[in-house]
């Protein structure tokens, strides 16, 4: 036992060297700006669960570059629409990933991007509606690096 | 970096009846430097990252992007657009520095 959890810590530790190279020395304390991004973003307002989907994979082996969609339900018209979806990582050094702005050209609140993630987290989807009302999902990635398995 | 480079743009149709939704998949090349990585002296590499993105159809916007340093090198971005006029489908990208890639391609609305 005293070996395993020896290999294990010998282990994060290599891992928490890469990641450092990689992406940054602080990621081991999560603490980032996530909350206060959100704040800012919803002015302070409560988002309901809802309408936004997240597709992430559950298990990402490359946190260099995780494929990402986010889809808001809306009939996308001039009286009701999405405006602005703002995705947020609460393990990465800053928690801002990226805002999507949409109209009713937009047809569907719909966007893929490939994200960086410094570890296992959850992602976070915030959508404002064209009304004022805020709705959210989230969703937790495991990040594999450095071949360490699942 | 940002010089001189072509994105490479693919919508799924060139031709679309009004009010169908069109597809755009667009890739560019730039190293989105996170501002958070350090070179073998141990001083900061500077961040330099695309921030900015838009899409214009015909003039008008139809889906525009904040980047942050979380998105990866080399962005990929898809989105749609519902198909309302023709005319030229303009992507730019806005680097940290001002500097500009804009890729281009085009839409007709029958």
């Amino acid at each position: 036992m005293t070996l395993l959890s020896n290999r294990r810590q010998a282990m994060a530790i290599g891992a928490g060297t890469i990641v450092a190279t990689i992406i940054g020395p602080s990621i081991a304390f999560a603490a980032n700006d996530s909350d206060d991004l959100i704040k800012k973003f919803t002015g302070g307002k409560t988002a309901a669960e809802g309408r936004v989907k997240l597709d992430l994979p559950e298990i990402a082996e490359n946190g260099n570059t995780v494929p990402m969609t986010v889809m808001v339900e809306s009939p996308m018209t001039e009286q009701s629409y999405v405006a602005a979806v703002l995705v947020i990582a609460d393990g990465n050094p800053r928690g801002g990933v990226a805002t999507f702005h949409f109209s009713p050209a937009s047809g569907v609140a719909e966007a893929n991007t490939r994200i960086r993630l410094a570890t296992t987290q959850n992602i976070i989807a915030v959508a404002k509606m064209n009304d004022g009302s805020f709705f959210t999902a989230s969703k937790q990635v495991k990040v594999t690096i450095g071949g360490c398995g699942g | 970096m940002a010089e001189a480079v072509k994105p490479r743009i693919k919508l799924d149709k060139k031709q679309a009846k009004k009010g169908d939704l069109v597809e755009v998949k667009a890739l560019v090349s730039h190293i989105m430097e996170s501002g958070q990585r350090r070179d073998s002296a141990g001083n900061t590499i500077p961040r330099k990252i695309l921030s900015k993105f838009t899409c214009t159809v015909n003039g008008k916007e139809v889906f525009s992007a904040d980047f942050e340093p979380a998105v990866s090198a080399n962005p990929y971005i898809q989105f749609k657009f519902r198909a309302q006029e023709s005319g030229p489908v303009i992507l730019t990208w806005v680097d940290d520095d001002g500097s500009k890639i804009v890729g281009q391609d085009s839409i007709t609305v029958t």
